[in-house]
C-alpha cells in the first residue's frame, strides 16, 4: 500500500522488538468471536490513474459546465486562484487544531486577522472562527441567546432559510424551546405587526435572515426595535456573505450567524462550508466555538493563542457553551483570503456587479413573468412567479446546460409557481436572456393554449 | 540615529505583520470583468440599506498576499514535516490525490440543488462512501449529514431520544466513563440528558459490576469510546451491551478510535446500535488546522426511521434521489447533505486502499503504538499496563519529582522537531501523554522520536529549568494565556 513507510521487513523486525511473534498478537484483546477473518467487501485496492478516472467520470454526471441560476444559501462566485495555491501549503492543510501556540502562529494569526475583518463587515465587535455552516450558526446563535436572557422560546421568521428552519427546529426539539414562526408580508419581509404579536416574555429571540431566502433586505432596525422593547435580543442570519459589499450590516443585531461560503468557498455540492457567529463584546462568554486573541511571550513579542477556553467542551464538559470541536478552520481560511483579495473597494466592487446583473435579470423577467415582492431592496436573488410549472420551464432549460431558479413550492406551497433566481458576477448576460427566453415562450404557449380553449368553449 | 535592519532573518523567524499593517489605499489584488449589464445606482435600489464604508479592510496586491500567508504557514508545525503524535487525533497522511479529485469542476461546482438528473454523480459517491462505511462499521444504515464528531454524537442522540420516546419514555440520563472526550458529555447536555460518571476499573476498563449497578430504566444509553481513550479495547464490550440491552438501554460508540479497527473488527458485529466516524481521523481528510471535519452516524435497523432526512434511495430505474418522506426523522442537522468534499476524500482515501490496504493500515497503526510503549516504557511511568491498540498514555509521574509536567515535557518536544503528544487528557490519568503515532510513520521516524523523548528524560534529571523554559528554537516563546484570556483582545484595530 502506497501510503504505508513499511517493508514486510521493517514489520518483521517491529514485531521483534516488541517482543510479538506475529501482528495477531497485538489484536488477541479483541475476543477472537468478533475478529473479521475475511476482507472487507468494499472495491478492490486502485491505482491513482483509476482513482482519478472514477471520480472523473462522477463529475462529467454532475452537472459540468452548467451555467446555474440557482442560489439559495450557496453561492456560485468567481473564486482566485490563489486561495487554493495557499490552502494547500501543507502548513495549513495538514495542521491540527493550533492548541500548541508556539507551532500555530500561522494558523492563529490568520485566524485573528479573519476575526477582525468578520467584525469590520458585520459591524459587530467579536467574531468566532467558526461554525459547521450558516443554519447551524443560526441555531447555536439562538440557544445563546436563551442562555443570555434566561429565556425559553424564539420568533423564527418565515422568510429564513426554510433548511436553517429545520435545523433549529432539531436543535430546539430537546431543549423545551418552543417556536413560533412570524410571517412575511406582500413584500416579502417580514410582517412587523404579526411579529409584534407573537413576541412574549418568554421569547429569548427573534430569528430574520437579511437579505432574507426571497433575496429581499429586511427591515432590520424596525425588527430591532420591536425585539428589543420586549427583551427579546434579535439574531440575524446572513446566507449571502457578498451582499455585505454593500447592503448595510444589520448592526443593530445582538449575535450575527453568518455564512461565508459565498467568500472563495466552491459550492461542493452542499459543503463544507464555513459557519460565523459574530456579537457584541458583552456576550464573548456565552459564544460558542474558538477564538484566538492576543497575547504576548515571554520576550514581551506579539503572539497569538486560543482564548476563553473554559467556554469550551474540552474543559468544561456537560456546561460548556456548545458541543462543537472540530469546526471549519481551513475553509475560514479561504474565506480570509477571499476578504484579504477582495479588500475594501472589491468587495464593494464585486456586490455591486450582483446587484446590477440581477437588477437586469428582474426587469427582463418582469417583461414576461410575474415578480413577487417588489417594493422591498433586493441583493441577487429575486423569486419569479410563472404561469406554467417552474420544474416544466427548467427541464427545457436544462437541455441547453442552463440550470433555472429554484422552484419554491417545495418550501412555500402557497408561492405556486414561483421560483427564486440568482445572478452573481459570474451569470452573463446571454444566459440571462436566454433563460428569460424560455420563460417567455411558456408564458406565450400558455396563453396562446388558454385563448384556445376559449375559442373552443365558443363554438 | 541608530540604524536597524528590518528583514535579514530567515523567513520562519521573522515577525510577519498583520495583514492590515501592510494595506495602503489603491493597492489591490483583484479585478473584475467589465459588466455587460448596465450599470446601476445602488442609491436607487437600496435606499437606506446601502452600504457606504467597508470600515479597515486591508487594500494589499496579490504578490503580498501570497508572501503575507506563505510566511504565516511556515511558523506552523504541519504532517507534512514530521511526526505529529496527537493521541485520539489520527494525525495520519492526507493523499493529495484526494486533494484533486474533490477540486474536479464538476464536483466543485456542482449546486446543492441542481436537479437530480444532473446529480448522479455526487448521489453515487454519497451512496458509494456509505456503502464502504456500512461494510466497514457492520451497521445497517447510515447518515452522512453531520459535520464533525461532535455533531454526529449530536446526531445519534437525537436518534436515541427519538427511539425511546417513540417507545414512550425518551429516558432521563446518558452513562459516560470518566475517561471519555469532552465532546460526550457536552453533547448529552445538548440533547437535553443528564450525564451520569462511569468509573473505569483498574486496568482502564469500563467497570462491569459498576455499570450493572447504574444500569436501569432511566438511563437512555451508554456513550463508549473503543479502543478507550486509553488505547485499550474494551475486551467485555458484549457483555457491556447485553447489560445496556437487558434493561432496554441502547450502546453509542464514540468512533475517534476507528482506526484500531478497520478491516479487524466491525462495532456492528460487537453490539454497537450506533456509532459515529470521524472521516478527518481514520479516513484521512486533513484536519486543515481545525477542520472541516465529516462525522457519519451509521445505526443499527432498530434506529434507521429515525436517521436525519433527507436519506439517498435507488429509485425504480436504476437512479439515486434524495428522500424526505421520513415522518419519524430527527429532522435536518445540517442545511444540505453535509461535508460533501469530504465524502469525496475519504472515499478517494478507501478506494485507494482497498480491503488489503485498509487492513493493513490498522496492523501498522496498531505495531507502531506498540513499538513507542515498547520504546519508552521504563523511561516514561505507564500507569496502566494492559495492551495498546493504536495509542498509548504514559503520564509524567517520575519527571513530575522535578518539577517538570507533561505539558514541559511536551513544550521541549518541540525543539527536537516534533508535535507534542496529548496533554493532560484523559483525565483518568494525572499528567497523562497520550501518543499515537498512526501508521503514518517509518521506523526511522519513530526511532527518532523515541530517541527525543529519551534525551528530554535525562534532561529533566540534568537541567529542569531548561527544559520549564521550552520551547527554545522558536518564533516565539511561551505565550501568556492568562493575560490573553483576562483582557481578552480578539482583534486587530487602527492604532494598535
Amino acid at each position: 500500500m502506497r501510503y504505508l513507510p513499511k517493508s514486510p521487513a521493517d514489520r518483521q523486525a517491529l514485531l521483534k522488538a516488541i517482543g510479538a511473534r506475529s501482528i495477531d498478537d497485538l489484536f488477541a484483546p479483541i475476543p477472537a468471536e468478533y475478529r473479521l477473518n475475511r476482507d472487507l467487501k468494499i472495491p478492490r485496492q486502485m491505482a491513482e490513474s483509476e482513482i482519478l478516472d472514477w471520480f472523473r467520470e462522477r463529475s462529467r454526471e454532475n452537472g459540468d459546465g452548467y451555467a446555474t441560476f440557482l442560489g439559495a444559501g450557496a453561492y456560485y462566485h468567481y473564486r482566485p486562484v490563489i486561495i487554493d495555491s495557499l490552502i494547500s501549503r501543507g502548513e495549513f492543510l495538514t495542521a491540527y487544531t493550533p492548541y500548541q501556540a508556539e507551532i500555530s502562529q500561522g494558523t492563529l494569526q490568520s485566524i485573528f486577522e479573519f476575526q477582525t475583518m468578520i467584525c469590520e463587515l458585520t459591524g459587530m465587535e467579536v467574531a468566532n472562527a467558526s461554525m459547521y455552516d450558516g443554519s447551524t450558526a443560526a441555531a447555536e446563535g439562538v440557544m445563546m441567546a436563551a442562555r443570555l436572557t434566561g429565556r425559553r422560546s424564539v420568533v423564527i421568521a418565515r422568510s429564513v432559510h426554510p433548511e436553517y428552519r429545520e435545523v433549529l427546529q432539531t436543535y430546539a426539539w430537546h431543549q423545551g424551546m418552543p417556536l413560533a414562526i412570524a410571517p412575511f408580508g406582500k413584500d416579502g419581509r417580514v410582517d412587523l405587526k404579526a411579529l409584534e404579536q407573537s413576541i412574549t416574555q418568554d421569547t429569548a429571540c427573534v430569528l430574520i435572515q437579511s437579505p432574507n431566502f426571497f433575496g429581499t433586505i429586511e427591515d432590520v432596525n424596525a425588527i430591532a426595535e420591536i425585539a428589543h422593547q420586549h427583551g427579546a435580543m434579535l439574531v440575524v442570519s446572513i446566507a449571502e456573505a457578498v451582499s455585505l459589499g454593500i447592503v448595510e450590516p444589520p448592526r443593530k443585531a445582538d449575535i450575527i450567524a453568518m455564512e461565508a461560503q459565498s467568500f472563495g468557498v466552491p459550492l461542493g455540492f452542499g459543503g463544507p462550508y464555513c459557519g460565523v457567529i459574530a456579537t457584541k463584546e458583552q456576550f464573548v462568554r456565552q459564544m460558542p466555538g474558538r477564538l484566538v486573541g492576543q497575547t504576548t511571550d515571554r520576550n514581551g513579542k506579539r503572539g497569538f493563542v486560543l482564548t476563553l477556553a473554559t467556554r469550551e467542551q474540552h474543559i468544561r464538559r456537560e456546561k460548556a457553551t456548545s458541543n462543537i470541536c472540530t469546526n471549519q478552520a481551513l475553509v475560514a481560511l479561504m474565506v480570509n483570503i477571499f476578504m484579504t483579495i477582495y479588500g475594501k473597494v472589491g468587495l464593494k466592487e464585486l456586490a455591486k456587479q450582483n446587484l446590477a446583473k440581477a437588477a437586469y435579470a428582474a426587469q427582463q423577467f418582469a417583461k414576461h413573468g410575474k415578480i413577487l415582492f417588489e417594493g422591498a431592496p433586493r441583493f441577487n436573488e429575486f423569486v419569479v412567479e410563472t404561469s406554467e410549472d417552474p420544474y416544466a420551464i427548467n427541464s427545457r432549460i436544462l437541455g441547453h446546460k442552463i440550470v433555472g431558479g429554484l422552484p419554491l413550492k417545495k418550501f412555500y406551497p402557497e408561492l405556486g409557481n414561483a421560483a427564486l433566481w440568482c445572478c452573481t458576477e459570474l451569470t452573463t448576460r446571454t444566459a440571462i436572456d436566454t433563460a428569460v427566453g424560455f420563460v417567455a415562450d411558456s408564458e406565450r404557449s400558455v396563453k396562446s393554449a388558454k385563448e384556445e380553449d376559449a375559442q373552443e368553449v365558443a363554438r | 540615529m541608530k540604524h536597524q535592519t528590518r528583514k535579514a532573518t530567515r523567513h520562519v523567524n521573522q515577525n510577519e505583520g498583520l495583514i492590515f499593517e501592510k494595506s495602503s489605499a489603491g493597492k489591490a489584488a483583484w479585478k473584475l470583468p467589465p459588466l455587460d449589464v448596465p450599470e446601476v445606482d445602488a442609491k436607487a435600489l437600496l435606499g437606506s440599506a446601502e452600504r457606504k464604508d467597508l470600515g479597515n479592510l486591508p487594500e494589499v496586491s496579490e504578490i503580498e498576499i501570497i508572501r503575507h500567508f506563505t510566511r504565516l504557514s511556515t511558523w506552523n508545525y504541519a504532517i507534512d514535516l514530521g511526526m505529529y503524535p496527537l493521541g485520539s487525533c489520527t494525525m495520519k497522511y492526507n493523499p493529495r490525490v484526494n486533494e484533486v479529485v474533490a477540486r474536479l469542476d464538476g464536483l466543485a461546482n456542482g449546486h446543492p440543488y441542481q436537479p437530480e438528473k444532473a446529480s448522479q454523480g455526487a448521489l453515487r459517491i454519497i451512496k458509494t462512501i456509505s456503502d464502504c462505511l456500512l461494510e466497514i462499521t457492520g451497521m445497517d444504515a447510515i447518515t452522512l449529514q453531520p459535520a464533525a464528531g461532535a455533531h454526529g454524537e449530536l446526531t445519534g442522540l437525537l436518534m436515541v431520544r427519538a427511539y425511546h420516546q417513540a417507545k414512550g419514555n425518551p429516558r432521563k440520563k446518558v452513562l459516560i466513563p470518566d475517561s471519555a472526550h469532552g465532546t460526550n458529555p457536552a453533547t448529552a447536555a445538548m440533547v437535553g440528558y443528564s450525564v451520569e460518571n462511569l468509573k473505569s476499573n483498574a486496568q482502564g476498563m469500563v467497570d462491569i459490576a459498576a455499570l450493572t449497578a447504574q444500569m436501569n430504566e432511566d438511563v437512555a444509553v451508554l456513550m463508549l469510546t473503543n479502543p478507550n481513550t486509553l488505547g485499550v479495547f474494551e475486551q467485555d464490550i458484549h457483555r457491556i451491551a447485553d447489560i445496556m440491552h437487558a434493561k432496554g438501554g441502547l450502546l453509542y460508540m464514540d468512533g475517534a478510535n476507528m482506526n484500531a479497527l478497520v478491516g479487524k473488527v466491525r462495532p456492528g458485529d460487537f453490539g454497537v446500535d450506533v456509532m459515529h466516524l470521524n472521516l478527518h481521523k481514520t479516513f484521512s481528510t486533513p484536519h486543515g488546522g481545525g477542520g472541516p471535519g465529516s462525522g457519519p452516524v451509521a445505526v443499527k435497523q432498530i434506529l434507521e426511521p429515525f436517521l436525519p432526512k433527507p436519506v439517498v434511495i435507488t429509485k425504480p430505474d436504476g437512479t439515486l434521489g434524495f428522500e424526505y418522506d421520513r415522518p419519524l426523522s430527527v429532522g435536518r442537522v445540517r442545511s444540505f447533505y453535509g461535508n460533501f468534499g469530504m465524502f469525496i476524500r475519504a472515499l478517494a482515501y478507501i478506494l485507494a486502499n482497498g480491503p488489503d490496504g485498509l487492513r493493513q493500515t490498522t496492523e501498522d497503526a496498531v505495531l507502531n503504538a506498540n513499538y513507542i510503549r515498547k520504546g519508552l516504557e521504563g523511561t516514561y511511568d505507564l500507569p496502566y499496563t494492559t495492551p495498546s491498540m493504536h495509542e498509548v498514555v504514559f503520564s509524567d509521574k517520575i519527571q513530575a519529582k522535578k518539577g517538570v509536567k507533561t505539558m514541559d515535557l511536551a513544550k521541549r518536544l518541540i525543539d527536537y522537531g516534533f508535535h507534542p503528544y496529548t496533554t493532560a487528557f484523559p483525565l483518568i490519568v494525572p499528567g497523562a501523554m497520550m501518543i499515537e503515532p498512526t501508521e503514518s510513520e517509518s521506523t526511522e521516524e519513530m526511532d527518532l522520536f523515541i530517541e527525543a523523548m529519551k534525551s528530554i528524560a535525562e534532561e529533566v534529571e540534568e537541567d529542569p529549568q531548561m527544559v520549564l523554559a521550552a520551547p527554545h528554537t522558536t518564533r516565539v516563546s511561551r505565550l501568556d494565556e492568562t493575560a490573553a484570556a483576562r483582557k481578552p483582545v480578539l482583534r486587530w484595530k487602527p492604532g494598535n
